[in-house]
């Protein structure tokens, strides 16, 4: 029903902004949604298995920029594993507020989340705490019958010169089932557009349309044990795509560092945003009224 | 399932319908005028502009492809708010005003990177430099001629 509500709200937006979205698809930069805007995105991860039978994770993402400082968004997740099911794992609530109004030499962004996924969730979003490749070979029948509720912290550090952007993200996760402990992660990121400057015609293959980069992220362990051992570590390089046909398209392939890691993840996704959508909602409530 | 735990989920979908309701409406305004219109200080923020950032010159002010490519840019990403010929929107002040015309091009370049946040104006600095002065160049052709054809 909430999903039939947006998409009929979206499906009448002839307003479309066009994205100059970051290639990132773990680590966030500082720039929020622009206010009014509802970016719907699609994100799939193919990881092999050691062990176990390879995967395709999959998230759809509704995100909406409420204010020029908050962001907030709603992730529904699910995956296939491979001679195995298909099955839905759970959503997540982001925010994300933006800390200081104007640019400075660094920028923070508060991310607070909560997550209520299954064991069997493998879109590895975050990786943090001991996550390992050997959580993720666990039969899907087994795997789902364990609930997470966890509650997510991020500190976003973001900075854009000269066409670069490096962003730091430092995680802290609390599942609130059980006694676990508080986890800990990173991800860190850089990238830029291919051209700085724009054309004076459109066109689709254009340098400053794509944006390259790369990605590294990882677990540092938790409370009681921090560190790099017996934790996952990747590297990442990322591409974007940024069409003037309002589409973002997104690809990375992934390579796990140590023995801990998945050998190869593989993550393509694809965005719209759609600009002007809170003001048409707004509207669709005022003409009800007397 | 028990029914215990279906309430429970019902429960939270709705708390989470309800608490995704709160932002969407948010900052949207009951009034079809728009707020800028009767906002005496809607561009009090050119007056902030450090005098370091205001002496700043347009790099690309000679180059003659600096207006058609930052109208095309202002198309994009600026036009939804502050209306197709930069005559002001619902949300976005106008641009063809005198004290954006007014203003140095340096002055509307610090502007676009630092926006004005409380003010609904998002920070632009995710566009690289020249981008950022193709706009300028754009905002400023606006005194005197029409919207030029991208």
């Amino acid at each position: 029903m909430a999903y039939s509500v947006i998409l009929a709200v979206v499906a009448g937006s002839g307003s479309l902004a066009h994205a100059q979205e970051s290639p990132y698809i773990v680590t966030y930069d500082h720039y929020l949604e622009e206010p009014g805007s509802l970016e719907v995105e699609y994100f799939s991860t193919f990881g092999t298995q050691r062990e176990g039978n390879d995967f395709h994770a999959f998230w759809t993402e509704f995100e909406y920029g409420a204010t020029a400082w908050w962001t907030t968004e709603i992730y529904f997740d699910g995956q296939t594993t491979f001679n195995d099911s298909t099955i839905f794992t759970g959503f997540r609530l982001e925010n994300r507020f933006r800390l200081l109004q104007r640019e400075h030499w660094i920028n923070p962004v508060l991310y607070i989340e909560y997550e209520q996924t299954s064991g069997a969730d493998k879109i590895l979003k975050e990786v943090e705490g001991h996550d390992v490749e050997s959580d993720y070979a666990v039969p899907n029948a087994i795997a789902r019958k364990e609930h997470d509720h966890e509650l997510e912290s991020k500190l976003l550090l973001s900075k854009t010169f000269n066409g670069w952007n490096v962003a730091e993200n430092t995680i802290a996760t609390k599942n609130l089932t059980g006694g676990n402990p508080w986890e800990f992660g990173y991800a860190i990121g850089a990238s830029r557009p291919l051209g700085l400057k724009a054309s004076a015609h459109r066109c689709n293959l254009c340098r400053e349309n794509f944006i390259a980069g790369i990605e590294m992220y990882g677990g540092l362990g938790d409370r009681y044990s921090f560190g790099l051992h017996d934790t996952s570590q990747y590297v990442a390089p990322v591409v974007a795509w940024n069409l003037p046909s309002d589409w973002t398209l997104r690809l990375s392939p992934g390579f796990g560092l140590n023995d801990d890691s998945h050998r190869f993840l593989l993550r393509w996704g694809v965005s719209r945003e759609f600009s002007g959508f809170g003001e048409m909602v707004a509207r669709v409530f005022r003409s009800r009224e007397p | 399932m028990t029914p215990g735990v279906k309430i429970y989920r019902v429960i939270l979908l709705a708390a989470a319908i309800g608490a995704l309701s709160i932002p969407l409406l948010c900052g949207q305004k009951g009034s079809s005028a728009p707020a800028w219109k009767n906002d005496a200080n809607v561009y009090a923020e050119l007056t902030k502009a450090p005098k370091k950032a205001v002496a700043r010159r347009n790099p690309l002010a000679e180059d003659p492809d600096a207006v058609g490519a930052g109208a095309n840019l202002f198309d994009e990403h600026c036009a939804e708010c502050h209306g197709e010929m930069a005559e002001g929107g619902r949300k976005g002040p106008s641009l063809r005003a005198d004290p954006v015309q007014q203003a140095s091009p340096g002055t509307l370049f610090w502007i676009l990177t630092n926006g004005v946040v409380r003010r609904g104006m998002p920070v632009w600095s995710k566009l690289p430099e020249p981008q950022r002065w193709q706009l300028v160049s754009y905002l400023k052709s606006l005194h005197s001629a029409e919207k030029p054809q991208p």
